[in-house]
């Protein structure tokens, strides 16, 4: 019986020719990451509790000051501080501060830290990301990489994997986003839970790495413990000017056994968002075309990347924010954001009237610069949108793409991109 | 730290896919490092249980639904209802980073669609750690819990992961004093 590549690539982590789902593995980690909320109490872990000096490989770690920094308030500038003197103790070679860096899972694969054929860990949810670089990356807790950090090892069940085919292509104006809410809504938050979701089909060979990104990142919001993607020529290219380490591809055997495998056609999958208050809550966007909004969230590791930023500046050209509606914009990098000054795309979102912060999860998680109060209504292209994520719990959160963010900032109400913008330029559809 | 065998405790009923972010709103997370702070304010997220934290007694039991922790991979999740007093969650099933979290710490969840199903808020239990057994005195019932691996109830009976990864390193400090 052939193995899936979530299957090899544990198998190899555990030193074993062969694993199957259900296996309780020990396995060696290629790469780690931590963030300003996950870091300090992992840091204070590893050394009050279980007594190790050092990190078993300060050149694969990472270590980025994201959620809430820059600090917003005291406490934070503590959490702040103990990142920072953890990094600079254990002499972790990818440390990334406040303006330099941004948010986690942008920032590794911009620079080329997660590669094919790995076994990643990230003290945070949204870790699963790097899979669409063909490795296996998951989610951890901060016991967890507390061990990673002294072992370099850390425990592993093996998943079942669930194949997502998608036929044909995605049509004008549908999204990655669009796509992944569509699966989404058809399995429920808890459709792939503790699964691999190997996403594969015609579909994706025509869509960049950034859009892959957004399609592993919310893996994570079915449930799944991995989302991944094999190689092809899209993933080489992204990777060759960036990669710190050589890697090998891994490709699931053709005699893999998969729990399920569903078949999708892309061409039929509307433009759409997830209602409030959970991700599996989809509905095409004709269905709630016209609600009125209060905020519009462009930023987050799912949307906000140089290529999300291009479409909804496409979108804002020429046009202003529509009165009683405010506009965020929260570029997910520095390079992201350092790409966008380059093209011109700051001054268009500026001349509309939108806020541009600076690289940081911000508003996605209810952190800062964005937070939603009692009763307000927001239009997001962040990840997930349970009670109060955003801010209060009796705030509402509907999850987009961002032409669709961007265009119902314009007309201040959930609005179809067309409205405002006649055809996205074919070079950054 | 060792587990105790028996745990007693009144019954607080939870839903389907209660979130990390409902468990622990993200505006706590600056307590990250506190806790007492963060059982105070745990379950806050949920409509309706603002006040929640400040009604359990020490030792009572959470009985949730399905996907029960999902979101976030922040600790503070399991870490907050720990601090709220609570001994034990029993889901019908849990999103698997707050399950690993759980483990890891050697905080003791259980697995039972059968009680989450049929135990009712404020019910008393009673909870054999050992043979995975709940009896619910109000209800006059009992129900099975689903069993786990060998290593991840040889951590729990360790104290979590921490006691595992001392062990683990003072086997590579002998080896390498060995060696050397």
């Amino acid at each position: 019986m052939g193995m899936t590549m979530t299957e090899k690539i544990l198998a190899r982590g555990a030193g074993r020719d062969s694993v199957r789902p259900g296996d309780l593995v020990l396995a060696k980690v290629d790469f780690a990451m931590g963030h300003d909320l996950t870091i300090p109490p992992a840091g204070k872990i590893m050394r009050e509790q279980m007594g190790a000096e050092r990190i078993w490989d300060p050149e694969r770690v990472a270590v980025t000051q994201d959620h809430f920094q820059p600090a917003k308030d005291a406490a934070s500038a503590t959490l702040g501080r103990l990142t920072r003197e953890f990094s600079q103790q254990m002499g972790i070679k990818w440390y990334f501060e406040v303006g330099q860096g941004g948010i986690c899972h942008t920032v590794l694969p911009e620079n080329g830290l997660v590669l094919p054929g790995e076994l990643v860990v990230g003290a945070d949810s949204h870790s699963c990301t790097y899979g669409a670089l063909n490795n296996f990356a998951t989610g951890i807790g901060s016991t967890d990489l507390a061990c990673v950090l002294a072992l370099g090892e850390l425990w592993f069940r093996v998943p079942e994997t669930l194949k997502f085919v998608y036929h044909n292509r995605l049509r004008e104006w549908v999204e990655a986003k669009d796509l992944i809410l569509y699966v989404i809504g058809q399995i429920g938050v808890d459709g792939a839970r503790s699964k691999a979701m190997e996403h594969t089909g015609e579909a994706l060979r025509h869509i960049d790495m950034e859009a892959r990104l957004t399609m592993t990142n919310m893996a994570i919001e079915a449930g799944a413990k991995n989302g991944i993607m094999e190689f092809d020529e899209v993933t080489k290219a992204y990777l060759d000017p960036r990669a710190k380490r050589a890697y090998q591809p891994v490709t699931s055997d053709p005699d893999a056994d998969y729990e399920k495998v569903f078949e999708f056609d892309a061409a039929k999958v509307e433009l759409g968002v997830a209602k409030p208050m959970s991700p599996d809550n989809y509905a095409p966007l004709s269905e709630v075309a016209g609600t009125r909004l209060d905020q519009v969230f462009i930023g987050s590791c799912t949307n906000s990347r140089i290529t999300d930023l291009r479409r909804a500046a496409a979108v804002l050209e020429g046009h202003k924010v529509a009165p009683g509606v405010r506009l965020i914009i929260t570029p997910s990098s520095h390079q992201v954001a350092i790409q966008a000054e380059k093209e011109g795309l700051i001054g268009t979102f500026l001349a509309a009237g939108a806020a541009w912060t600076t690289a940081t999860c911000g508003a996605c998680l209810g952190g800062h610069m964005g937070v939603l109060g009692e009763g307000e209504v927001c239009l997001s292209t962040t990840n997930r949108n349970f009670p109060g994520r955003m801010g209060h719990p009796k705030a509402m959160v509907y999850l987009s793409n961002p032409a669709v963010a961007a265009a119902s900032a314009v007309t201040g109400v959930i609005s179809h991109p067309s409205e405002v913008l006649k055809q996205m330029p074919a070079e950054i559809r | 730290m060792t587990l105790p065998k028996v745990l007693r405790g009144r019954a607080w009923k939870f839903g389907d896919n209660i979130d990390t972010d409902q468990i622990i709103p993200a505006k706590y997370a600056i307590y990250s490092l506190d806790e007492k702070e963060l059982g105070k304010h745990a379950m806050e997220g949920v409509p309706g249980r603002e006040t929640w934290a400040s009604q359990v007694g020490q030792g009572d039991i959470m009985v949730g639904g399905s996907n029960f922790g999902c979101g976030s991979s922040r600790e503070i999740a399991p870490v907050a209802i720990r601090g709220a007093g609570i001994s034990l969650v029993v889901a019908d099933s849990f999103a698997r980073i707050f399950f690993r979290n759980a483990i890891n710490m050697g905080y003791p969840i259980l697995q039972s669609p059968q009680a989450s199903e049929a135990i009712e808020d404020g019910d008393e239990l009673e909870v054999d750690l050992e043979q995975g057994i709940i009896r619910n005195f109000t209800k006059g019932d009992e129900y099975r819990s689903d069993s786990f691996p060998p290593f991840m109830n040889e951590l729990l009976r360790m104290g979590g992961l921490v006691p595992w990864v001392r062990k683990q390193l003072e086997e590579r400090r002998r080896t390498a004093a060995t060696r050397g």
